[in-house]
């Protein structure tokens, strides 16, 4: 391998990595809601969607308020975690699963449907204060806007981890999340740990919306990055946070080299759909994903 | 200190489980509660704990007082924190946090200083639990996973433990010691005990008072010193015959004797 073919590699796999921690961001607001309340959000694209609408509104076309932006869109996001909860969630406890996803999904279709309305339906940018420069890492010229996202990604990763492992909060919501009856006789109020839950996923969807609408524009499509969330949780598993770090990172590299080599074979388009093949590929060997919890039986 | 009066269960608003049930648990002692399977122990202390409410029961006629306070009704997070805690059949561990993580999620309504005394307690009666402290609960044995309930039960600092079938699937040595540790918990931390148990002898031998049960109702009820030369416990629960030897399969007439409570 020659020297310039490997500098293409290392660009490459820094693209990807970069890319695939701002996925990791989102799919772990996804991770957070499945590991304390056994939900699937369908809607975790959408609510990513939302608060870019929030963002791009409060900070205007020349994106002087950032400060307020970003407090008043994770004020919205936290608050609207919390009230999605208390009006559609709970009284859906004890329910069936399938009913709260197909609740998530009729939600997904409601805010693509009305958010348009409210905000109206054209791109708008999210300008951030940090330039167009390219930043130069080793071969690879990232954008600014990629390697903010990466920063926070980490940042956000690091801060969770503590929480569950450490905090006393962190520990009672993964007792909820393992047993709920034993965990409510324990003194542990189940339900506003659900709704702490869904706030937090309201924090990391207010950052994954400011990050991601600021790089692709926010409108109705923004929602689809929603999407990615399921490669990249089903590779790490679905109630890991380390596992969505990596998994992110995998589905990142996994399109960046797809586009880097197959793509000039085939004419384009293999990084759409390289996650999706590893991902089956994964669960054929692993159907708890990388770092999912497994069943424990103890014989 | 706990009395239920007179309590009727009903599940999913239909399905009549209790009737009529009264109990008083007395202060710093055990008292037990004997039956078949599916006689109505544990619904009886799920009732009292408030987790009946997860599983669509519900206390429909009757009352239970923990102190002065009215309890039922209340939800099952309410409960603990006036100082009742319970201990689940089948010692249900949070099977994906370690040992010590149990114990922390168990001393959820204490502050954080009283969570590391109620730890140090906890590994002073259970000094098995201390070398397990950073491994998943999921993997530790049968008795240690029964002394981790047992343990996570203690930390919310109660008054009262409802104790469910401890020796559940447990060897008749590991039986012996935990109910040993359970003895001195009571006598050190002037705790009273709700014991569920099929394994009449062991309960009778450290409980004061009993309690039997059948078909949702209480059918006999006494001193435990009572209830262990009552001819009936001693034929059902504890299989002795008549004159108190061990009973064997070889000369047992297989006649129906009826019991004396049903009339």
């Amino acid at each position: 391998m020659s020297a310039e073919d490997f500098g293409f590699l290392l660009a490459l796999l820094l693209n990807g990595a970069s890319i695939g921690l701002m996925y990791a961001l989102i799919a772990l607001g996804f991770v957070l809601v499945y590991k304390a309340t056994d939900a699937i959000n369908f809607a975790q694209g959408e609510f990513v969607m939302m608060a870019g609408l929030v963002a791009a509104a409060v900070l205007g076309p020349d994106g002087t308020w950032l400060i307020v932006a970003i407090l008043v869109t994770l004020a919205v996001m936290i608050g609207f975690g919390f009230g999605l909860e208390r009006v559609v969630l709970r009284p859906l406890l004890g329910r069936p699963v399938v009913a709260v996803i197909m609740a998530t999904i009729g939600l997904a279709a409601m805010l693509r449907g009305l958010t348009p309305i409210v905000f109206g339906s054209a791109t708008q940018g999210v300008p951030l204060p940090i330039g167009d420069e390219p930043i130069e890492i080793g071969p690879a010229s990232l954008p600014p806007i990629q390697v903010l996202g990466a920063v926070v990604a980490i940042l956000f990763f690091l801060a969770f981890s503590w929480f569950f492992k450490k905090s006393r909060m962190g520990v009672a919501m993964r007792a909820v999340a393992d047993n709920q009856q034993v965990a409510q006789a324990m003194g542990i109020n189940v339900e506003r740990y659900f709704a702490i839950a869904w706030a937090m996923t309201g924090v990391v969807s207010a950052l994954g919306g400011i990050i991601w609408g600021s790089m692709l524009g926010v409108d109705i499509q923004l929602a689809l990055v929603g999407l990615k969330v399921f490669p990249v949780v089903i590779l790490g598993g679905l109630d890991s946070i380390g596992g969505a770090l990596l998994g992110g990172v995998i589905v990142g590299v996994v399109e960046s080299l797809a586009a880097g080599y197959l793509d000039p074979y085939v004419g384009g388009g293999t990084k759409d759909f390289a996650p999706y093949v590893l991902m089956i590929l994964v669960l054929m060997v692993r159907p708890y994903g990388i770092f999912g919890r497994r069943q424990i039986e103890r014989v | 200190m706990l009395s239920i009066n007179n309590i009727e269960v009903v599940y999913d608003r239909v399905i009549l489980v209790l009737r009529g049930v009264s109990i008083d648990v007395h202060d710093g002692a055990i008292t037990t509660l004997l039956g078949a399977n599916g006689a109505g122990k544990t619904t009886t202390l799920k009732a009292i704990s408030g987790v009946l409410r997860s599983e669509r029961g519900e206390v429909t006629k009757g009352t239970i007082h923990f102190g002065e306070r009215r309890i039922d009704g209340m939800r099952a997070n309410e409960v603990t924190r006036l100082g009742l805690a319970q201990v689940f059949e089948g010692r249900r561990v949070f099977e994906h946090l370690t040992t010590e993580e149990n114990l922390i999620a168990g001393g959820h309504v204490q502050s954080g200083g009283a969570v590391k005394q109620g730890i140090d307690m906890v590994y002073t009666y259970f000094p098995r639990l201390r070398e397990r402290r950073s491994q998943q609960a999921g993997y530790l044995s049968g008795g240690e996973q029964q002394m981790l309930a047992i343990g996570r039960a203690l930390m919310s600092r109660p008054r009262i433990v409802l104790l469910d079938e401890p020796s559940l699937g447990l060897a008749p040595r590991l039986v012996e010691e935990i109910f040993g540790i359970v003895g001195r918990l009571v006598k050190q931390e002037k705790l009273s005990v709700l014991l569920v148990e099929q394994n009449a002898a062991m309960a009778l031998a450290v409980a004061r008072h009993g309690y039997v049960m059948e078909n949702g109702r209480i059918v006999l009820e006494g001193p435990a010193d009572k209830l262990r030369d009552n001819s009936d416990v001693k034929e059902f629960y504890l299989g002795l015959n008549e004159g108190g030897a061990r009973k064997s399969y070889h000369d047992t007439k297989h006649y129906k004797r009826r019991k004396r409570w049903l009339h």
